[in-house]
This record gives structure tokens, C-alpha cells and sequence, in this order.
């Protein structure tokens, strides 16, 4: 009887599968990434896993990033830059509509800006928006942007997912029914497993490929495996165990992405807490670190090194990875000269990635040998940010910056890390106001250099994006210029 | 020595038992290679003769991490077996000395609040609340030990009060505390040995599963629970990962299991006469 119990079993199961591929129509995709958004407005929150989700696809900015980084026109289909840098005009698109049938025009973008710049703003990017002076809507059209200051980023910084344009009308509910202009709508968010996005058939500019984008959040590195591997997901963007990447590449149902991200990773490090406000001890510490072996012992190979916090596909990017190549008996020398022969012990508190929590493992054995001790503790996300991003209690710890061009944080003397150097700080501020290209390329150089120098954190390498996705899907991103799913030209090839 | 030979259970459980007991012993003085000191050059190594069960994701032996993973499972679950027995055991016989009197009704209903709760699920929240560590896995385990004991020790120790001999000794004039240590504790000792051994083998396990979810002994202190965890998703490339430390898991606790059933075996009085 049992026996018949489980052939009726397997009957139906198969019933089942069969069903389900029947029912998989080419204009569906569903699209997994790790993490879930805490709510669903990319203007008050910091989170990124809300871009990742929203960014392009439902809501758009006057500018917008493509694949590649580089800065498009958005629902900003011209601008024209006054004489003195201060004055942007915009010149909108016709015809761009909101989700709920409404206009959007110069009005909502003055509402949109205004609103991340105000007083009481909780745009968690606020000095993107810090230099404008005023914005004006000329008419229905037409934005006119003063700043304060020339600002050689200005058209930069409006391509990020902070700096969407949002309705007044909608605003209320946008943390959880979010209204935008992009090719796709919002339709339902079930918590703690998906989102459901739809073609938005009134799009401004070309149409989505797919009908119906489906959004599943799976956390655990082995259930991404396992869903990938029974093509329960289409795709899977930032897929986290990189030692499972060579099996897919070898499958002929998967294609593997392997691109750059933002993500500089960095062994963080306490500027303030002694020893390591000590630059020879800091120094020490960079040279014990064995890049290689923590790319190919954490990442599986998948990673840059980088010697500085910047990102090694952008063009001002210095290789200064020389000024801590590794060589732990320099290290020792180091330790013995800052007056710790005998090295000493910190803390490494690791957030949850596979690079931080395997990593630290590594870094942990290779500052033992120089004889730092580091005691682990492995900490949740939550815990992380009270601890180490507002506490600053710790005294080294592993993780990725995934912002792009985000070297101005060490300008803020009371970011977690602690960096207090008034001469990086000018610096930071001159790159603010300059537009001349070259000048804004040598400043830059000349930041990436001054941190390197300073050792102020340990550089450890970029951050690799692996997407694993069917190898018949068209038109995904490979890289991540900012953090983004833009399915917006994604497509099933047949 | 008879023993050994009439239980079937005995002999298996007992060299299963020695073989791990003897590889953390060992591990204190000795163990192949260093595992604190990683080699990313020679990762995920099969078996071979210079590293008998393989190397891990970091080129560490795991062999050497098998051994030193047993002084950890041992030690955790040993400790917190003690701590059970030595709280466990005087409150069961203090409850035992007037059943149904105050003193029994408080020991017993805090044992009942501690039963009533998943002993796993507050495992994790004592490790959650006062961080991750081997002392805090051994205290949330030895937790649950303590009315495990209490009730063994009140259960038997009650049907000996009504015994003639516990009579004699009173009108010897012994004390309740007296009678209790020197003829109620030596007749329920067996009883305490056989529930000791399975309590051991359930710590062991329990030591795993707070590791595999990160809440038992942190890196670099090696745990046969977070190598599983570690080897999670390297199964299908490398399955020595996961083979060895879940084969460590399933003998040992095996062979605990066994060395219980056989040790009740051979104590049982009942057992044995009908045995002869």
C-alpha cells in the first residue's frame, strides 16, 4: 500500500513539474537576488537591495546609468549648462506618465528635488542634493537647477537611485505601493518572499520585452544553488557562492556573468582605536595581507585587487597596490618599530557575506602570522550596523563599499572608520567644485593616493558580480555601476 | 569482562567511544598539521596519503580539524553533562526526600518551566543574547541537563524511600541529607551513568547544530557543526568536506548511544539475572 502511496506521489509530482513548464510563457521571468528591500521607496532609505529592485524599472531620474556607467539622458531627454556651471536646464520628455495615468512634469520634478534636499529630508544620499540652490519649473517641461557651487557631478549624481522622480500625490504610500515613470509597474509585494512587477503598455520610451518580472529573495547560498540548479528562477543577480560558479559555467542551460561592481571590499579598519591610530601599525597590517590568497581562498578567484578605495575599471583609477604589496617579515619590522615586537590583539567583527566571513578567516591566520591576534565574532547585518557602523566598537572588520565613487567618505571625519586628515578633507572639497575634467581626473590620483599612503584602511579587492541566469536570456546587465536589476531590455531569445 | 562479551552493544560502543575520545586526547599534544595556518594553494584536496580525509576550502587538514573538533564536541558536551548532573542530582533528591511536599512541588514545576521549552530554540536565544562562543553553547546545553537529571534522580531515588533499609537508617538516626548521600545516591548511580552517556551523546549533537548555525565555537577553534556549515555549498565539488565531519557526527553520537544501551544492560539488575 505504501508503495502504490508513493508511486501516486511521483504520478503527481511529475504532474506537476510538467504543468509548471507548460505554464511558462516566454514573456515571464523570475529574478532572484539575496537580499530583500526593507520597503520599497529608493528616496528615504539607504538600502540598496531597494535599487536593486526598483531602480530603472519602476522608477526613473532625470539622468539614468547605463550597463556600462556612463551617464544617459533619463526623463531629461536635454540639458544645457550655463557659462558658469551654476544653471542646469532640463528640457523633459513629452508625454511621460506616471503608473496611476497622472502627467509628470517640471512641477514633480521641483517636488522631487526639493523634497531630498529639505530640511527634514530622509534621502539617505543628502549631499547629492546639498548644492542646489534652487530649483524652478519653467514650464510644464522645462527644469531650470541652480547650484550654489559649479559641480563637475551634478549630472552624475541624478542618475542615482536617490534622486528618482517621484509624485506628490503618490508619495504617501510609495514605501509600500511605490508609483513611478519607468517601463514597469508594481503590482504586489508579498513580504519575505517576492515582488511582482508588470509591462507598464503606456511607457514614454521603448517598451519593456517582458510582460511580467517576478522578484524572489533567497538569502541562503545553498537554497540559491539548489533553486538555480532546478530552474526555479530564471536568474540569479549577485549570486553568493562563487565556488558554485564553474559548475554552472559548465552546464549548457546557464550562462555565467561575471562583472565589476562598485563593491570595493577593505579590511575596515578603527583609525582611532590604539594601536591602529598608529600609521606604522596600520601600515604593518597592509603588508601582512596576502591579497591573492583572499581572492582565490574567499572569492574562488573572482576579484580584482585594488591597493587604494576606488574602482579599477574607472579611468582615474591608480594601481597602488605596490605600496602594500605583501611581505609579512617588512610587517614584522613595522610592528617592532611602532613599538609592538611581540604584536598585539584587536577585534575583527565579520557581517554575514561569504567575503567577509571566510575572508576574515584568512586575514585572521595571516596576521597571526606577524602576531596580531584577532578575536572573531561573527556578526548579523543588524548587529553590524549598530556595533561597527554607528557604535565604531571594533577594531577591524571585512566589508564591501558597493557606492559608486565613493572616496568622499573619507572626507567625514566621523565615518565609521574614522579618517581625520584636514588635507584630504580640501581636497574632497576642491573635487567638489571642479569641472574641468582633467583637473577633477588629477585631484582624484591625488585622493586615492593620499588614503593609500596613510594606510587608512586595508585594500583588499573589488567586489566581483556573478550573475547566473538561462542561457537563453538576452540583455542583462553584467556589470553594477550603481546597484541595479534594469530588466528594462531583457529578453527571452528563442 | 563477561559483560563486554554478552552485550551486543557494549563492544562497539565502547571502541567507537575510545576511538574519538583518544583522537581529542591526542589532538591536545598532537595533531598532523597546523589548522590555524591556512594554505589557499592546496585547497580542497582530496584524500590522499599526505592528507588522509582531504584539505578543506582553506588547505587546512581535516583531519587535524576532525581531531581538534572532537576536543571541542567533547569538551562542550562533557561540561555540560557535569553541569547537569551536579544541579540535576541534589535537586532530585532533595524533591525525592517528602514527595509532594513544598520543596518538591518548586524543583519539580522549575523543572516542567525549563522542560516546556524547545531546548534548542533557547539554546539559540542564550547564544544570541550573550554572543557566540563555546561557553555560552556549553552553558544553554548544560541548561537543559540539569531537569533531565532532577527528574532520573527524584523518579528512582522516590521508590527507594519506601524501602525497609532507608528505614533502618532513620531509626539509626541518620539525617534526610545523610541517607540521601550514602543509600539513596549509590543505588540510583547506574541509572545516573546510563542517562549520562545518552546526555552526552545529545550534547554532542546539540554542539553541532549551534556551530552549524554560527552560534557555537568561533573560527579558528575547530567544530565538526560549522565545518558541516562551511562545506554546505561545496558539496557537489568537493564532498570529503562534508563526509568526514558529518561521519564524525554520526559515529560518535552512535557510538554514545550504544555504549548507553549497553552500559543499561550490564547495570540493570533485572537484565542481568535473567541474562544468568
Amino acid at each position: 500500500m505504501s508503495l502504490r502511496k508513493i508511486g501516486l506521489g511521483v504520478i503527481s509530482a511529475l504532474a506537476l513539474t510538467a504543468s509548471m513548464g507548460l505554464a511558462h510563457a516566454k514573456g515571464d521571468i523570475i529574478v532572484a537576488m539575496q537580499l530583500e528591500p526593507p520597503n520599497l521607496d529608493p528616496t528615504s532609505n539607504a538600502a540598496g537591495a531597494i535599487d536593486s529592485v526598483l531602480y530603472s524599472n519602476v522608477f526613473e531620474g532625470l539622468t539614468r546609468f547605463g550597463p556600462d556607467g556612463s551617464v544617459n539622458p533619463g526623463l531629461a531627454e536635454s540639458w544645457e549648462i550655463s557659462e558658469d556651471g551654476k544653471t542646469y536646464t532640463f528640457k523633459l520628455h513629452e508625454g511621460v506618465k506616471f503608473h496611476d495615468g497622472t502627467d509628470m512634469t517640471a512641477e514633480d520634478v521641483k517636488f522631487s528635488l526639493d523634497r531630498a534636499r529639505g530640511d527634514d529630508s530622509q534621502n539617505a544620499q543628502k549631499a547629492l542634493f546639498a548644492g542646489i540652490d534652487g530649483v524652478e519649473a519653467v514650464d510644464p517641461l522645462t527644469v531650470k537647477v541652480t547650484l550654489k557651487e559649479p559641480n563637475g557631478s551634478f549630472l552624475f549624481n541624478m542618475a542615482w537611485g536617490d534622486a528618482v522622480i517621484v509624485a506628490p500625490e503618490t508619495i504617501g504610500d510609495i514605501a509600500s505601493k511605490p508609483v513611478g515613470t519607468g517601463a514597469f509597474k508594481f503590482t504586489n509585494w508579498v513580504q519575505g518572499d517576492r515582488i511582482d512587477l508588470e509591462k507598464n503598455t503606456d511607457y514614454w520610451g521603448e517598451p519593456a520585452k517582458l510582460d511580467k518580472v517576478t522578484f524572489k529573495f533567497i538569502s541562503d547560498p545553498t537554497a540559491a544553488f539548489a533553486a538555480v540548479m532546478a530552474e526555479d528562477v530564471n536568474a540569479f543577480v549577485g549570486f553568493p557562492a562563487p565556488e558554485n560558479l564553474p559548475q554552472f559555467e559548465a552546464d549548457p542551460r546557464f550562462q555565467v556573468l561575471v562583472g565589476s561592481t562598485e563593491g570595493e571590499t577593505i579590511l575596515s579598519t578603527n583609525n582611532k582605536l590604539p594601536p591602529l591610530d598608529n600609521i606604522k601599525v596600520r601600515e604593518a597590517i597592509a603588508h601582512a595581507i596576502d591579497r591573492q590568497a583572499i581572492i582565490d581562498g574567499a572569492m574562488f578567484g573572482y576579484g580584482t585587487p585594488i591597493g587604494t578605495h576606488f574602482a579599477p575599471h574607472n579611468p582615474d583609477y591608480v594601481d597602488l597596490t605596490s605600496l602594500s604589496q605583501y611581505d609579512p617579515e617588512l610587517s614584522k619590522k613595522l610592528l617592532a618599530e611602532a613599538g609592538y615586537p611581540d604584536g598585539f590583539t584587536t577585534t575583527l567583527k565579520l557581517p554575514p557575506p561569504s567575503y567577509a566571513r571566510r575572508g576574515g578567516e584568512i586575514i585572521a591566520s595571516q596576521l597571526r602570522a606577524v602576531g596580531i591576534e584577532t578575536e572573531i565574532t561573527n556578526l548579523e547585518w543588524a548587529q553590524w550596523l549598530e556595533q561597527v557602523f554607528k557604535g565604531k566598537d571594533f577594531g577591524l572588520t571585512i566589508v564591501s563599499h558597493t557606492e559608486p565613487m565613493d572616496i568622499g567618505i573619507y572626507a567625514r571625519p566621523d565615518y565609521y572608520f574614522q579618517y581625520d586628515n584636514p588635507e584630504f578633507q580640501k581636497l574632497i572639497a576642491d573635487l567638489t567644485v571642479e569641472n574641468d575634467p582633467e583637473k577633477r581626473s588629477a585631484l582624484l590620483k591625488d585622493a586615492q593616493e593620499t588614503i593609500s599612503n596613510d594606510y587608512v584602511n586595508g585594500y583588499l579587492f573589488q567586489l566581483a558580480f556573478p550573475t547566473v541566469a538561462d542561457a537563453k536570456i538576452k540583455g542583462l546587465w553584467k556589470n553594477q555601476p550603481t546597484q541595479a536589476t534594469d530588466l528594462t531590455a531583457v529578453y527571452w531569445e528563442d | 569482562m563477561s559483560l563486554l562479551l554478552h552485550s551486543r552493544t557494549l563492544l562497539p560502543g565502547l571502541v567507537l567511544t575510545l576511538v574519538f575520545t583518544g583522537a581529542a586526547l591526542i589532538s591536545l599534544v598532537w595533531v598532523p598539521y597546523d589548522i590555524t595556518v591556512l594554505d589557499i594553494a592546496s585547497r580542497m584536496k582530496p584524500p590522499s596519503w599526505v592528507h588522509p580525509f582531504g584539505t578543506d576550502q582553506f588547505g587546512r587538514d581535516i583531519l587535524s580539524m576532525i581531531m581538534e573538533g572532537a576536543r571541542t564536541s567533547i569538551a562542550v558536551a562533557l561540561v555540560a553533562v557535569g553541569i547537569g548532573m551536579v544541579i540535576g542530582v541534589p535537586f532530585g533528591l532533595a524533591a525525592a526526600v517528602r514527595k509532594g511536599g513544598l520543596m518538591d512541588e518548586v524543583i519539580m514545576r522549575g523543572n516542567d518551566l525549563v522542560f516546556a521549552f524547545p531546548s534548542l530554540l533557547i539554546a539559540v536565544m542564550i547564544t544570541a543574547v550573550f554572543g557566540a562562543s563555546a561557553l555560552n553553547a556549553i552553558i544553554a546545553i548544560g541548561i537543559f541537563n540539569i531537569p533531565v537529571f532532577a527528574r532520573l534522580t527524584r523518579g528512582a531515588a522516590l521508590s527507594l524511600w519506601s524501602r525497609d533499609y532507608i528505614l533502618a537508617a532513620r531509626v539509626a538516626g541518620k539525617g534526610q541529607a545523610r541517607i540521601s548521600l550514602e543509600h539513596i545516591l549509590p543505588n540510583v548511580a547506574n541509572l545516573l551513568i546510563v542517562q549520562g552517556t545518552i546526555q552526552f551523546s545529545l550534547g554532542i549533537l546539540a554542539e553541532a547544530g549551534l556551530s552549524y548555525v554560527g552560534l557555537g565555537a568561533q573560527p579558528p577553534i575547530a567544530s565538526w557543526g560549522r565545518m558541516l556549515a562551511d562545506s554546505q555549498t561545496m558539496i557537489s565539488l568537493a564532498p570529503h568536506l562534508a563526509l568526514f565531519p558529518g561521519l564524525a557526527i554520526l559515529l560518535t553520537v552512535l557510538g554514545l548511544n550504544l555504549l548507553g544501551d549497553g552500559l543499561r544492560d550490564a547495570l540493570d539488575p533485572k537484565l542481568r539475572r535473567a541474562r544468568v
